[in-house]
């Protein structure tokens, strides 16, 4: 039996904890590659993966270009600032012609939940779901667990406080999913306005940020977009700071030992104070080099790499 | 449509003159002339019809047929074929075609491609107000005259309540019935499905079911105010259904209809289909508990009818971002099969009020012809055979449209003959 038997990754919430956990074992070992003197395996040599990325993307893209390289598969990306709908082609036919191009492997992010389903259901290739509207963005939340792991020793038992725009982030989301199979005790907070119907269903929600963070091993903050003051969620950001942002008095109701997760772009002064972002607990640029050994423990599992990885 | 038909052998089932009894049914110059047994009519074409049942004509009282404007999703031709097909002799048109049915020259012009190209009776909506942009009144007379039976600005509320009382007051001077597609716009912006746990796991923008709710609120208190008639489409919401209950209770004049899919299916389809944009339509498919309640206020008569709101599209309208797709789900073809599978065969409903659903509550609502197979009465009839199989294969759909999340289903019972004026239709 493969080790990990699903031919797309399009969210956490499919996922047994077994093969969650057998994701994060193999970027465990794919990690000691990023320290080598000469970052590069053949495992994925002759392997072709398209980065299709219908939404901006810094930290997420380059993440996975850096993984496919290493790995060293044949990559390229693809970034379209517009969404098919007002760019005339359509998000079918692009893929169909991408997937004319023989690739073993589109990886998506579009503002629309549920492309990346939309795309397995209609092309050959793999799928790999890199952030698809409010839906799930699976390897971030991975990467998360594969930094929570490494600071903590283990997962399960842990108590960690999700914190911030749970109703339009699918970082919470997959997070949600992957702490709750994963044994996590998890508390979530946010403004009302800010969370959305039934996810009291997996895990806790206060309004009160200081009853989050007590006690907690992790907090991961959200980021707060600002065009949500727009659209009259919350009446300022200056508000959102002082009731539901992360200060340092807050973060002293955690456990001695808190780390501070944050999937960024961070808001500074919105829903973290510089103090804490910076502060000995943030284990933010861990969260970047976790990222690289996800996707490659990705891409090697979903590419079936035959070599050793080591090799 | 004036055919000569004599249907025999039938299980005559016709609420609306407490008629339940193995007769045969004479139709002659395209009128039901007379019911009784062994009736005898030399020239006369003859359906044979044992072992089922004959019912007065089906009436669809939301449909699109999209002609004028919109052919590639359907037309007047293939969306009365399906209507025929699904055992319905009679459609009623909802007017957001391209350009809109807001003048009776469009009304016309509707009715004689009815009488051209289609194969059961078309009968138009006008619109509310011009252009179904929610401000001025259409004219009304006009449309009535040039025969349309009802107004609605269907696909939109009208969300001015001022327009609204005043569509409700002026209907009154015509005896139009004003059907509002209820839905609070400010409380839906951006949604593709119903607000609550899916739409949460899913990512996607919900429309909460309070949205309708606050609206069929809002027009049940204006009927009242002005003592207009008014018809609620499409209900989909518990809160919607016991807003129709109470007013109903007061003596509003208020009717509402409910859709099979809003009957059978709930939101949780959008999950288990993985954003199947076949699941997609508005009002959006809602929780359990709505569903429950949509279908006991059917069951209790609070909901008078079940109309399919057949909205056919292309397939390019469909296959793209769940979020990108057009609204709406073909009817006409399954909505018949799905009851008498769904509602009839389990005793939610019995044959006679599935009948009256189905034919004489509609006709009630604008007044139409039918609905009865009293003598007199148009010579529409739809034979069911509450045996048969149906299997939906959206490839042998009459209609063009293929947006059914019912396809493989495997359903019991259904129309086997469709006739219209006393012609025969359709024939399984």
């Amino acid at each position: 039996m493969s080790l990990f038997p699903h031919r797309h990754l399009l969210g956490i919430e499919p996922l047994l904890p077994a093969e969650i956990e057998t994701i994060l074992d193999t970027a465990q070992s794919m990690r000691e590659i990023l320290d080598r003197p000469i970052k590069k395996v053949p495992t994925l040599r002759g392997k072709t993966v398209i980065n299709l990325f219908y939404e901006p993307s810094t930290r997420t893209r380059s993440s996975f270009e850096v993984a496919e390289r290493v790995l060293s598969a044949d990559s390229l990306s693809i970034a379209t600032a517009t969404s098919s709908a007002s760019k005339g082609e359509t998000l079918l036919d692009t893929a169909w012609n991408l997937e004319a191009m023989k690739p073993d492997m589109i990886i998506i992010r579009h503002a629309s939940s549920g492309a990346p389903h939309f795309l397995a259901r209609h092309c050959r290739p793999a799928i790999v779901n890199a952030g698809d509207g409010a839906h799930e963005h699976p390897t971030q939340a991975l990467l998360d667990a594969l930094t929570l792991r490494q600071k903590k020793g283990r997962i399960a038992g842990l108590r960690v406080a999700i914190v911030g725009d749970l109703l339009h982030s699918r970082v919470a989301r997959s997070n949600l999913w992957l702490l709750t199979k994963l044994g996590v005790d998890v508390i979530l907070c946010a403004p009302p306005t800010l969370v959305p119907p039934g996810i009291e269903a997996l895990a806790p929600v206060t309004h009160r940020i200081d009853e989050a963070c007590e006690g907690a091993d992790a907090v991961m903050m959200l980021r707060v977009q600002r065009e949500r003051m727009t659209g009259g969620y919350f009446p300022s950001s200056r508000e959102y700071h002082l009731r539901f942002g992360l200060t340092e008095a807050r973060v002293r109701r955690a456990r001695r030992d808190v780390v501070i997760l944050h999937p960024g772009p961070m808001n500074r002064g919105v829903e973290i104070s510089t103090e804490v972002a910076d502060g000995p607990y943030s284990v933010i640029l861990d969260q970047v080099t976790n990222g690289v050994a996800i996707r490659m423990a990705v891409l090697y599992l979903l590419l079936g790499g035959h070599s050793e990885v080591g090799a | 449509m004036s055919g000569t038909l004599l249907i025999t052998g039938g299980r005559v089932v016709d609420p609306a003159q407490g008629l339940d009894a193995h007769l045969d049914v004479l139709i002659e110059g395209g009128k039901v002339t007379r019911l009784g047994e062994r009736l005898r009519a030399r020239h006369a074409e003859r359906l044979e019809a044992k072992g089922h049942i004959v019912c007065p004509g089906f009436i669809d009282v939301h449909v699109h047929l999209r002609e004028p404007g919109q052919e590639d999703k359907e037309t007047i031709a293939t969306g009365t074929r399906a209507a025929a097909a699904g055992g319905f002799t009679a459609v009623c048109a909802m007017p957001n075609t391209e350009p809109v049915n807001d003048q009776a020259g469009i009304t016309r012009a509707i009715l004689d491609k009815a009488a051209s190209a289609g194969v059961v009776r078309v009968y138009p909506i006008g619109a509310i107000t011009k252009a179904s942009q929610g401000e001025e009144l259409a004219e009304f007379g006009d449309l009535k005259d040039a025969g349309c039976v009802a107004v609605s600005d269907d696909g939109r509320p009208v969300a001015n309540a001022r327009v609204m009382r005043r569509a409700l007051e002026y209907a009154l001077a015509f005896d139009l019935a004003v059907i509002d597609h209820c839905e609070e716009p400010a409380l839906s912006e951006g949604a593709s499905m119903n607000e609550g746990p899916v739409a949460t796991w899913l990512g996607l923008r919900g429309a909460p079911a309070a949205g309708e709710a606050i609206i069929v609120e809002r027009d049940v208190l204006l009927a009242e105010l002005v003592g207009g008639r008014l018809h609620i489409a499409h209900v989909s919401a518990a809160a919607s259904a016991d807003a129709v209950r109470r007013g109903k209770q007061r003596g509003v004049r208020v009717t509402a209809e409910v859709t099979p899919h809003h009957l059978f299916l709930t939101d949780e389809l959008v999950r288990e289909r993985a954003y199947d944009s076949f699941t997609k339509m508005n009002p959006p498919l809602r929780g359990e508990a709505d569903r429950r309640a949509v279908l006991e206020a059917l069951r209790e008569g609070v909901i008078d009818c079940i109309a399919t709101d057949h909205a056919p599209h292309a397939a390019d309208d469909k296959k793209v971002e769940y979020d990108q797709a057009a609204f709406g789900v073909v009817g006409l073809e399954t909505a018949v099969p799905l009851c008498l599978d769904r509602l009839l065969r389990p005793g939610i409903v019995t044959l006679s009020q599935l009948v009256s659903i189905f034919s004489a509550r509609p006709a009630r609502l604008f007044d139409l012809p039918g609905g009865t197979l009293a003598p007199g009465a148009p010579g529409d009839v739809t034979v069911l055979d509450l045996e048969s199989r149906y299997t939906v294969d959206p490839d042998r759909f009459e209609t063009k449209g293929r947006n059914t999340p019912f396809g493989g289903l495997v359903l019991k019972g259904r129309a086997v003959a469709t006739v219209v004026g006393g012609q025969l239709v359709f024939r399984a």
